[in-house]
């Protein structure tokens, strides 16, 4: 009797643990699930605040470190997020493997002021279905150290140059490192012909690189304890460094051209709440949003060319970034085949075993 | 008379239900998270892709090929080896004497406040003793302040993001285990025996060779071990404190899974090193067993 009793209690507690969990696993409703880098924009406390004050949905957040985990957590977790940022490069990749759904953009009423060019770029929105919304877009270049530069540098040998041995900051990232060598040898950096003159070019920087950085606060912190002269960064960051960190670094983007990225907000397959998410969607592109992103804390461009007029005339977004020409020297990041996903990450890693002592 | 012959060799049926109930929950557990996964990403390494969605996936050794045909994997395991080896040694050479001490010299209360603060590393997080460590070794960090306050001019220490700083840092997180082991069999030795070898005329360095040394190896042996084996795979104070000088296999390993998204290579190189471990093992542990 006692044993009979024993288990049936047992059952009970496990039943109401299991409903529990799975209670407050997820919305009712009024809530979405983003998934984003941390710090980049969608989880600014006073967007979120104006959003659920006007829409009355609640927005959590999940982060990710690489592409290549944003991609496992859509993976192993389908049904569970509702707005996700992709690089372009990947928008497609996701949507061939089902892990993100078609967005129907007639009800954004923001999505008119995109630039045509980002808008339906054909890494977002193939043919007539728009996988991706042109969210942001940057360049990744290098950023210096104006205590150490008189003079702001030209071409992309600086950080090849001798003078700074032992004082560059470089990422750890493959793809990133392969498509500086690929500029610097002045090849196409998302299908580079010679790998082996790639391979050459980065084993030149043996003598150059101090440590590898791996996120913007890492970045931060190295620059403020002198440890670089120059380092490869992003453009928003760069922004956000000088700005809301106050170090003195101007970022360059290089003659022989830097390496171009546009990020898009997609909506997940079987996203639990699809109307909060391309309604967040449209408020992430709102001038509104991006004019006090940007001059609050530092931001990559806006693809909304309305928000980006809307600039002071001296924001790096407006007078760098909008300077045609310069625009024109970038390449932009494009989808790869995992096989040379892998082949460049195996070229990077016996890179760096070379680099060591 | 027969009946109970027959049932003498067979366990009573109620301590066979004790036996299950106690030790069932540990196994189940032991099966759950770590025998199911491991056995998970063993099938993987066999595999060309992951089969997730609609990956097709098929039966290959070239994952396991790939660490013979590229040399820069054997180079860099060599070098997790190498740098699991200098800690364990460091860890021995500094663990083992304090280790001595606690056992047998110190008693009382200053014992138990020692022992605290040899296990106070524990207790807080590895990541934050890490970066610790950054502040201490980096250019214009504690240690070379205090340096260049002391001997003047002495200029950049050029500590951080070196081999050094790794094994550093490897160091201090995984000292605490060799003390303890050896701790637990120094305290097992029977102080009489040590007075009655110093009684027949044997001089310290021969009591330590011939008697400690040899009674405290199985504690010697299970820190090493504890030490060892975690090291070889370790990725995260390589990337922190080793800069450009930090890439090991544990850091390939790594990059597998978060770089791309090639699982089967990184299972690959896994169960490679836990191979190459278990055949370090099957060297040392005769040797070890004739040494006690």
């Amino acid at each position: 009797m006692l044993h009979h009793k024993f288990l049936r209690r047992t059952l009970a507690s496990l039943a109401l643990a299991v409903g529990l969990a799975l209670g407050s696993a997820h919305s009712w409703a009024d809530e979405i699930l983003v998934l984003n880098w941390q710090g980049y924009g969608t989880d600014e406390a006073w967007a979120l605040e104006l959003f659920t004050a006007k829409t009355g949905i609640d927005v959590v957040h999940d982060y990710f470190n690489s592409e290549q985990e944003m991609l496992t957590k859509l993976r192993t977790n389908p049904g569970a997020y509702d707005v996700v940022l992709i690089n372009s490069a990947y928008t497609l990749q996701a949507a061939d493997e089902g892990l993100i759904q078609a967005i129907d953009t007639s009800g954004l009423k923001n999505v008119a002021d995109l630039s045509p060019g980002m808008r339906d770029n054909a890494n977002l929105a193939p043919g007539e279905t728009t996988y991706g919304v042109a969210w942001v877009w940057g360049v990744t270049s290098f950023a210096v150290d104006t205590n150490d530069f008189p003079e702001m540098p030209v071409s992309i040998e600086e950080l090849w140059d001798p003078k700074h041995a032992g004082r560059v900051g470089w990422r750890d990232d493959a793809i990133e490192a392969v498509m500086f060598a690929a500029i610097a040898t002045g090849q196409d950096i998302n299908n580079p012909a010679d790998f082996d003159v790639i391979r050459d070019k980065l084993r030149g920087l043996k003598p150059q690189i101090r440590t590898f950085w791996s996120s913007e606060d890492e970045w931060n912190q190295f620059m403020s304890a002198n440890e670089f002269d120059l380092a490869t960064y992003w453009s928003g960051s760069a922004s956000r460094s000088k700005m809301a960190f106050g170090l003195p670094v101007e970022f360059v983007i290089p003659k022989e051209g830097a390496i171009g990225w546009l990020d898009g907000l997609s909506v997940a397959t079987d996203a639990p709440n699809a109307d909060g998410a391309k309604a967040f969607i449209d408020w992430m592109i709102d001038p509104e949003f991006y004019v006090r992103w940007d001059t609050e804390v530092g931001a990559p461009a806006s693809a909304n060319a309305k928000a980006n007029a809307q600039l002071p005339e001296a924001a790096f977004n407006r007078a760098v970034l909008g300077d045609p020409e310069k625009v024109a020297t970038l390449q932009f990041m494009g989808p790869m085949d995992e096989e040379l996903r892998q082949k460049i990450l195996e070229l990077w890693q016996e890179t760096k075993t070379y680099l060591l002592e | 008379m027969q009946s109970a012959a027959a049932e003498a060799p067979r366990v009573p049926h109620g301590r066979l239900r004790a036996i299950a109930g106690l030790t069932g929950p540990a196994y189940f557990w032991l099966a759950l998270t770590i025998f199911l996964p491991l056995s998970a990403m063993f099938y993987f390494s066999f595999l060309s892709d992951v089969p997730f969605g609609k990956r097709v996936a098929v039966l290959t050794l070239e994952n396991y090929a790939a660490f013979f045909e590229k040399e820069f994997y054997r180079t860099l395991m060599l070098r997790s080896f190498r740098l699991g080896a200098e800690v364990t040694f460091y860890c021995f050479v500094f663990g083992f004497p304090c280790a001595y001490l606690l056992a047998k010299s110190i008693k009382g209360r200053w014992r138990e406040a020692l022992f605290l603060l040899v296990i106070l590393p524990f207790w807080s997080n590895a990541l934050v003793r890490i970066f610790s460590w950054t502040m201490v070794l980096r250019g214009n960090g504690v240690l070379e302040r205090l340096v260049n306050w002391l001997v003047p001019d002495y200029g950049p220490l050029n500590l951080m993001f070196t081999y050094p700083a790794i094994v550093v840092g490897l160091v201090h997180s995984y000292l605490p285990y060799m003390i303890l082991t050896c701790y637990i069999s120094l305290e097992a030795i029977d102080d009489s025996l040590i007075e009655a070898a110093r009684s027949l005329g044997a001089r310290r360095l021969a009591v330590l060779r011939r008697l400690i040394l040899p009674l405290a190896l199985p504690g010697i042996l299970a820190g090493a071990i504890l030490i060892f084996v975690p090291v070889i795979g370790s990725f995260m104070e390589p990337r922190i404190l080793g800069g450009r000088e930090g890439t090991f296999i544990g850091t390939i390993i790594e990059d597998q899974f978060t770089a791309v998204f090639n699982w089967p290579l990184g299972a690959a190189l896994s169960f490679l090193m836990l191979g190459f471990v278990l055949l370090i093992l099957l060297v040392v542990m005769p040797l070890a067993r004739r040494a006690t």
